[in-house]
């Protein structure tokens, strides 16, 4: 695994230094800019991009994850093909539909299928999941109606789910906050004495936030059942990850006293097996683990993005090699796992989960005006109840006026 | 050619320009402000023309950008960081008013905080949660920080570069759903000052007070409200922390009637404050009481519902009216 780091490179206090432009002196300061990672980082893949199996004597280094996926038969490489497939149609219509102005704004996961179901396949039900926004292929797992996911992109709740009932939280917008919150409900597990994990997401531009080094921190000090699914998309809207960190991610889970591991983040088996093994440590009160999913976004950051302003097209012709999709379906195609028939069946199945997804989101009703005031307190407030029956009275004065 | 026509966006694009042009002590600091040039493009094609040493794109760490603008600011430079979205703001809300507010007092005024925080907020978009909030509240009753926002394309030209200069730290808020309004900006005009008010329009019957992005609102009801025959005076306070007060008492004066209008929530807002003053600078020439027209005390809510949240020219007329009735 990829052990070395160009961090410790510091600028060094030289008279020869070239000098920079500007006003910030002979050094360069404003941004380093030497290549962190690896051109081709090293990590753990179970099935290569052309779809092939790796094998453990090809690589001794995923000898400690595969045998969390020696159980995964052929059935259960369709079912993973088949959720990838049908969460991409989802994402896809959700993108259409931004489009067409059903929703204000949509985060796309293009690209990021098999981090998400390979991760979300290895939770139990009894797990608790903590996502950032994006993840779209996780609510599908713990069997969250996507069309819940659409009413606070479409701009009618802030939420959408009961987040109890299928131990999926609501998504979080503010970047890091989610991974201090599931360090708090793996140390109440952990106090409760349950053997069920949590696994918080979150993606590579969070990691520079303080919560998420305080949740690290915390974990590590209670020891609490935790896992750090970071989805290391490569960009934070416009910034890649020379902006966020100087040495790979994975590795910074050392400092903090925990294993971290980078996956390949585009391969469905690889992200199965890191995450169970990850969860498995937890669950016998091994404490927490990162795991870096090596991935990238295919599409823009939101629908409001632009990346031609800061992305090349080599470097996303380049990851669109890696397609988690056609990488899978290589494999069922290349050891007979799947044949023409079970395609056209997953297409008509695509087609009916997009035509729901389209009617539901049409469908949609604005909230009720005065669902301002709701929920606002779970005891009730008498200011909220002043200002609900004033602004009630004000907007009957219309009716009775005009 | 000194009188220019520009949107709010270019106007502060061109400050952040000049300022960068005049003083090689500013930097301009923040996520995706480099080639992306921010998410709202007031950036745009600064680092192109200034570089990276001048123009940084930072980590996705709020509480980092602050923080290390208090050390630059410290060794001699002039800072000048954009926080994403209004919501944003919260992971350096601990650097803000902690560090950065205090720094001038603690160290008997040896130590100058140059140091300009813009933030683009307030509703109307139609965007999802956190990225619609008038949290200044929060920030004028801080004491130590100066909190001021623009209304139009000549404010946003002029008072960024008065923040720029200020020793103080100044928090710029930046009315988002304004940025596309163009006005008209003489770029070799004597400014007005930074934290004084100005009469927008004149009128004899009543005061709206306003500020950031209420303002345009204020002016729309006026005009509707003169088709009424009523003359309705419209005050852009500018400046939330110091609040021109002595200006605003010259206008109530005249009027006799005020209303305050922002977007934030009414309770414990910039309007309560304005509402005590007044009412003890001008008790006895008030006919009606500082009415005041907001937020709710209430999350703001999904896009869906900003029409009804905000106060729009419904509200603020229906204000107007409950004053003139005293
Ligand atoms: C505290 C905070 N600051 C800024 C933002 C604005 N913002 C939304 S997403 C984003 C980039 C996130 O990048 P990353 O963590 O890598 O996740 P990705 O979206 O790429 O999956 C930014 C800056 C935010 N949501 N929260």
């Amino acid at each position: 695994m990829t052990v070395e780091s160009t961090a410790a490179r510091k600028p060094r206090r030289s008279s020869g230094t070239k000098r920079a432009a500007g006003a910030a002196g002979a050094r360069k300061t404003a941004a380093a800019t030497a290549q962190p990672h690896d051109a081709e980082p090293q990590l753990v893949q179970l099935l290569t991009p052309e779809g092939e199996r790796v094998e453990v004597a090809d690589n001794p280094d995923i000898a400690e994850f595969a045998p969390f996926v020696a159980d995964i038969t052929t059935d259960d490489l369709r079912d993973l093909y088949r959720d990838m497939v049908l969460t991409r149609r989802f994402d896809g219509e959700a993108t259409a539909l931004q489009r067409q102005g059903e929703l204000g704004l949509w985060a796309s996961l293009l690209g990021q299928e098999a981090a998400q179901i390979g991760s979300g396949r290895a939770l139990r039900d009894d797990d608790y999941v903590f996502p950032t926004y994006r993840e779209h292929g996780v609510a599908w797992c713990r069997g969250v109606d996507p069309t819940n996911l659409l009413g606070m992109f479409r701009g009618v709740n802030h939420g959408g789910w009961d987040p109890k009932i299928n131990n999926f939280h609501l998504y979080t917008i503010v970047i890091g906050s989610q991974t201090l919150h599931a360090t708090g409900y793996a140390m109440g597990v952990a106090k409760d004495g349950a053997d069920s994990a949590v696994i918080a997401y979150f993606g590579d531009g969070a990691s520079s936030q303080g919560d998420v080094a305080e949740a690290f921190t915390f974990s590590a000090v209670y020891n609490s059942p935790v896992v750090f699914f970071c989805q290391n998309n490569q960009w934070a809207i416009s910034e890649p990850t020379e902006r966020q960190m100087r040495v790979p991610l994975y590795q910074r889970a050392q400092g903090f006293g925990f294993p971290g591991v980078r996956v390949d983040g585009n391969d469905v088996l690889a992200c199965l097996a890191v995450t169970r093994w990850a969860l498995e440590r937890a669950r016998r009160g091994e404490g927490p683990t990162l795991v870096e999913a090596f991935t990238y976004r295919m599409g823009a950051h939101t629908t409001s993005d632009d990346p031609t302003k800061y992305r090349r097209d080599e470097e996303t012709a380049a990851w669109e090699a890696k397609d988690p999709i056609l990488r899978l379906k290589a494999h069922l195609l290349a050891t007979g796992g799947a044949d023409e028939a079970f395609f056209e069946q997953l297409e008509v199945e695509s087609e009916t989960l997009g035509k729901r997804v389209r009617e539901v989101v049409r469908a949609m009703p604005d909230p009720d005006t005065m669902a301002i005031f709701e929920n606002v307190y779970a005891d009730g407030h008498a200011l909220v109840d002043e200002e609900r029956a004033q602004f009630a009275a004000y907007l009957a004065s219309f009716e009775g006026g005009e | 050619m000194a009188v220019q026509k520009l949107t709010i966006a270019k106007a502060l694009n061109d400050s952040l320009r000049k300022a960068l042009e005049t003083d090689p002590k500013v930097l301009i600091m923040g996520e995706d402000v480099g080639k992306l040039g921010g998410v709202f493009r007031i950036t745009d094609g600064l680092q192109k023309d200034f570089g990276e040493e001048r123009v940084i794109d930072t980590p996705l760490a709020e509480s980092g950008i602050v923080g290390t603008a208090i050390g630059l600011a410290l060794r001699g430079y002039r800072p000048v960081v954009e926080i994403q979205f209004d919501g944003f703001v919260f992971p350096a809300y601990d650097q803000i008013v902690t560090q950065l507010a205090k720094m001038h007092a603690r160290s008997l005024g040896k130590i100058k905080m140059p140091v300009v925080i813009r933030i683009p907020y307030a509703g109307g978009i139609g965007a999802v949660e956190h990225h619609s909030e008038s949290p200044e509240t929060l920030f004028a009753h801080v004491p130590g920080l100066k909190v001021v926002s623009p209304s139009n394309a000549s404010d946003a030209y002029w008072m960024l570069q008065q923040a720029i200069l200020s020793d103080d730290p100044v928090i710029f808020f930046e009315p988002k759903r304004r940025y596309w309004d163009k006005g008209e900006v003489d770029v070799e005009a004597i400014p007005d000052a930074l934290h004084g008010s100005r009469v927008a329009r004149e009128g004899t019957d009543i005061t709206l007070a306003a500020y950031g992005p209420m303002v345009k609102v204020c002016l729309e009801a006026a005009a509707a409200a003169a088709e009424e025959g009523k003359s309705v005076e419209v005050v852009d306070l500018r400046s939330m922390s110091p609040i021109d007060f002595d200006g605003l008492q010259a206008s109530v004066e005249r009027t006799r009637r005020l209303v305050v209008v922002h977007e934030a929530p009414v309770f414990l807002g910039v309007g309560s404050e304005i509402a005590a003053r007044i009412t003890e600078r001008c008790f006895y020439h008030l006919e009606a009481p500082v009415l005041r027209v907001g937020g709710f005390h209430a999350p703001y809510p999904p896009a869906r519902l900003e029409d009804e949240y905000l106060p729009g020219l419904d509200r603020v007329l229906d204000a107007v009216d409950r004053s003139l009735a005293y």
